[in-house]
């Protein structure tokens, strides 16, 4: 009498101590395939076969909220650690009206990315990194773009911002039209106005040609510069992995949990300024919330006095953006992540770790990172700041 | 190949045994060729294809969830990561997070369930597929100790031995009946039977459409059915002095088999339920099956009222009908093989369908008897009222 069974389950509000559909469809000792040959371990890059947690449940305890295993950055070609500070301010000359020009090449390329230990994404990109460049100028630089598909599908780069309609990177034809395969356009405006912005493919179907990854970061400087700081680009992003129009993995510049794993290193007291992006696809909103700490926030970074005051969350919807400003108290290891738990659960999640400037050189080792690192995080901006005191 | 020359094997032995290996040979070539070569379809090659089945979850202790995992797809599979309620999981996994094709491995979650609410497993594979198992309702999984072995033990035989006994005590009263009545006794056990037939046949169906897809489940339960179907008429056709009719007792022991088979099913189904939460089904659903099996006992007797056969056969009839609801218990609460109970029931199946030929006879040759058609008002009747009894019984089991 097994067809009683389902429908028993399927009452538990009744029933409630049923457990397990899955128990009841047994376990099945097929010894197939079992024991012929031991499975292949450690491959993919020598991520699987070494677990975190005992061989013993007792002495897991309850686990923990991570992935298993580590990404291979080099293989990526991108590590998000560094990612957080990779400014990059073009091919740098002055034109004879005496503008800064900046000149990029960014090329669309298709590229499995690895956004979970083990766990692939067939990813479209902009130079092969996901998120792409993150473009950092000052505000009234001219900005040119050449943009080459090396793909397989038409695409275009929506730079968000004020620029004249034939270079905002959609399909129609008096907005630079599809960038076919094979093809290539340049795009070329004045930087304004300042502001925390982004860029991103425009192709149709949208929903795809953006969660596949194609967009980046696009950081314009104000004339007088900001106040002296740390700086991180943050592009909150998410991948849905089976195509069934919501994400799998969830993260901040891609990789799931890696700055879970490998804390950002920072000084107490010291000024740290996060350039937000939300570039997630099938969720609403997105929100980003900071532990043991308020900040200040400045939606769409267009403002030079904070749009919200000494807050712990903030929400951004798609496409949304802003710049968040804080400084820690206390030194000690800080969790980020967004307050909507779904996501901080499924992978954007990180910790901030705070030390006193003596133990800064050793926290930046413990992550893998250098004085480089410390020094493009602290030299980012383009502007010198001209306002005086702001330590 | 001529004739003649066939007409002359001695000399020819040795040669013509190698002849049949011509062929394998041939195919040897051909696969090692397509092997090695891909044989001109590399082109036809598809997207890499991931498919696993989640075959059983289990909560063997407070904290820990164990998820076993068969990959019944074209390849191997890896499972890099585990996902619990929407959640990246630490685990461990044996032997391995790749596993090969037909292979198993076992995923160790330790994750604080919690006790009667709702859990979801998934698995996420190197390509980000997404396989998901259901925890409708955590219970810790019942381990084997000697206590629980005993009150399965108790469930099967109310579920089983209990009611066959029962039922057959009626057999004092079936002798009293004259040829009329006794029709319709024997027409009610072909109506429980095919009731029963139809039911296991569903049974196996349903065990069957869950197993890995390289069992062949459906196909497979249609054979086998057909096999024991074969074998029982084969041997009881071959039966030495008989003039090709069977003797009742041998019918009630065949009948008595169909219905353990039965019982065996119905006893995996409420071991394995039991032990995915005991309290649930509670002494209601026991007294059910208790009440719906009652009639079993009246089909084993049916063939046998014109002679006792003695009290050793009846107590030998009643274990092999009822028995096996014990068996079935203890397998489906502590060692649950859907494959075996697919396999179980469908042999069932033919069992039943065997005896309910047999019984048949047995009715068309008392209407012979009596100088009636054999679908006569009376066997209808009793064939009707068969199904209904087992039907309307079957309210007090079905939810």
């Amino acid at each position: 009498m097994r067809s009683f069974l389902p429908k028993l389950f399927s009452r538990r509000q009744v029933l409630r101590s049923l457990g397990g559909v899955a128990s009841v469809a047994g376990a099945a000792a097929l010894g197939l395939g079992q024991g012929s040959k031991p499975a292949p371990q450690g491959e993919a890059g020598g991520h699987s076969g070494h677990y975190m947690g005992a061989a013993d449940p007792k002495q897991m305890g309850h686990g923990n909220n991570l992935t298993v295993g580590a990404v291979d950055h080099q293989a990526n070609g991108f590590d998000p650690l560094r990612l957080l500070v990779d400014w990059d301010y073009g091919k740098v000359s002055t034109l004879p009206s005496g503008q800064t020009l900046r000149e990029y090449e960014f090329v669309a390329q298709e590229k499995e990315i690895e956004i979970a230990p083990g766990v692939f994404f067939p990813a479209w990109t902009y130079n092969g990194r996901v998120p792409g460049p993150t473009i950092r100028c000052t505000e009234g630089d001219r900005i040119r773009v050449r943009f080459t598909n090396s793909s397989s599908h038409p695409h275009t780069i929506h730079f968000h911002g004020i620029h004249p309609a034939e270079m905002d990177g959609t399909p129609l034809p008096g907005n630079g039209g599809l960038v076919q395969p094979g093809q290539s356009f340049t795009y070329e405006f004045t930087a304004e106005p300042f502001g925390c912005h982004l860029y991103h493919c425009h192709s149709l179907s949208l929903k795809r040609h953006i969660h596949k990854g194609m967009y980046g970061a696009f950081v314009v400087d104000p004339k007088g510069g900001r106040p002296p700081a740390r700086e991180f680009v943050m592009v909150m992003n998410a991948f849905d992995t089976n195509f069934d129009g919501g994400n799998e993995v969830y993260a901040v510049n891609s990789v799931a949990f890696e700055y879970a794993r490998r804390a950002i290193p920072l000084k107490l007291g010291e000024l740290v300024r996060i350039y937000l992006i939300n570039v997630l696809e099938f969720d609403l909103i997105n929100t980003f919330h900071l532990h043991a700490n308020m900040f200040d926030y400045y939606d769409h970074g267009t403002t030079l006095e904070p749009t919200l005051r000494r807050v712990d969350t903030i929400s951004q919807v798609q496409g949304q953006r802003g710049i968040v400003e804080f400084r820690y108290k206390f030194p000690g290891m800080y969790m980020f992540h967004p307050h909507v738990s779904e996501f901080t659960e499924l992978g954007w999640m990180g910790h901030f770790n705070v030390v006193r400037p003596e133990d800064f050189a050793q926290a930046l080792q413990s992550v893998g990172l250098d004085a480089a690192w410390d020094q493009k995080s602290l030299q980012g901006s383009t502007v010198p700041w001209k306002g005086g005191e702001q330590a | 190949m001529s004739v003649e020359r066939n007409t002359t094997p001695a000399n020819k032995g040795g040669f013509g045994w190698a002849l049949a290996l011509v062929p394998l040979l041939l195919l040897g070539l051909v696969l090692a060729y397509l092997v090695t070569t891909g044989g001109g379809l590399r082109e036809l090659a598809g997207p890499p294809l991931e498919k696993v089945t989640i075959q059983r979850i289990t909560l063997p202790e407070p904290g820990v969830i164990k998820v076993e995992v068969v990959n019944d797809g074209p390849q191997a599979v890896t499972i890099p990561q585990v996902l619990v309620d929407e959640a990246y999981w630490e685990f461990s996994a044996e032997p391995s997070t790749t596993i090969p094709r037909l292979g198993r491995a076992t995923f160790t979650i330790p994750y604080p369930w919690v006790a009667e609410e709702a859990h979801a497993v998934t698995l996420i594979t190197r390509l980000g597929t997404t396989f998901e198992g259901e925890i409708p309702a955590a219970v810790q999984t019942p381990s084997l100790d000697a206590g629980l072995f005993w009150r399965f033990g108790l469930v099967g035989l109310y579920v089983g031995v209990v009611p066959v006994v029962l039922g057959m005590l009626w057999y004092p009263w079936m002798r009293r009946l004259g040829r009329r009545a006794m029709s319709f006794v024997l027409s009610l056990t072909v109506g429980l039977l095919v009731y029963l037939a139809v039911g296991t046949w569903l049974d196996a169906q349903e065990f069957a459409a869950e197993l890995p897809a390289f069992w062949q489940g459906i196909p497979a339960v249609i054979l086998v059915a057909l096999i024991a179907l074969g074998v029982l008429v084969a041997t009881g056709s071959h039966r030495p002095g008989a003039s090709g009719e069977r003797s009742p007792l041998s019918l009630a022991y065949q009948i008595a088999l169909g219905i353990g088979l039965h019982n065996l099913g119905e006893g995996l189904a409420i071991g394995a339920a039991f032990s995915a939460g005991e309290a649930a089904l509670g002494t209601f659903l026991v007294l059910g099956f208790t009440l719906h099996n009652i009639t079993e006992g009246v089909g084993i007797v049916a063939p046998i009222v014109r002679q006792n056969p003695g009290l050793k056969h009846f107590a030998l009839l009643a274990l092999l009908a009822g028995g096996p609801a014990i068996l079935g218990t203890w397998i489906g609460g502590f060692a649950f093989n859907p494959v075996l109970a697919t396999l179980f029931l469908a042999v069932g199946v033919g069992a039943i369908l065997q005896v309910v030929w047999e019984v048949g006879r047995l009715v068309a040759k008392d209407s012979a008897r009596l100088e009636l058609p054999t679908l006569n008002w009376v066997n209808l009747g009793g064939f009707v009222a068969g199904v209904a009894v087992m039907y309307l019984t079957a309210f007090m089991v079905k939810f």
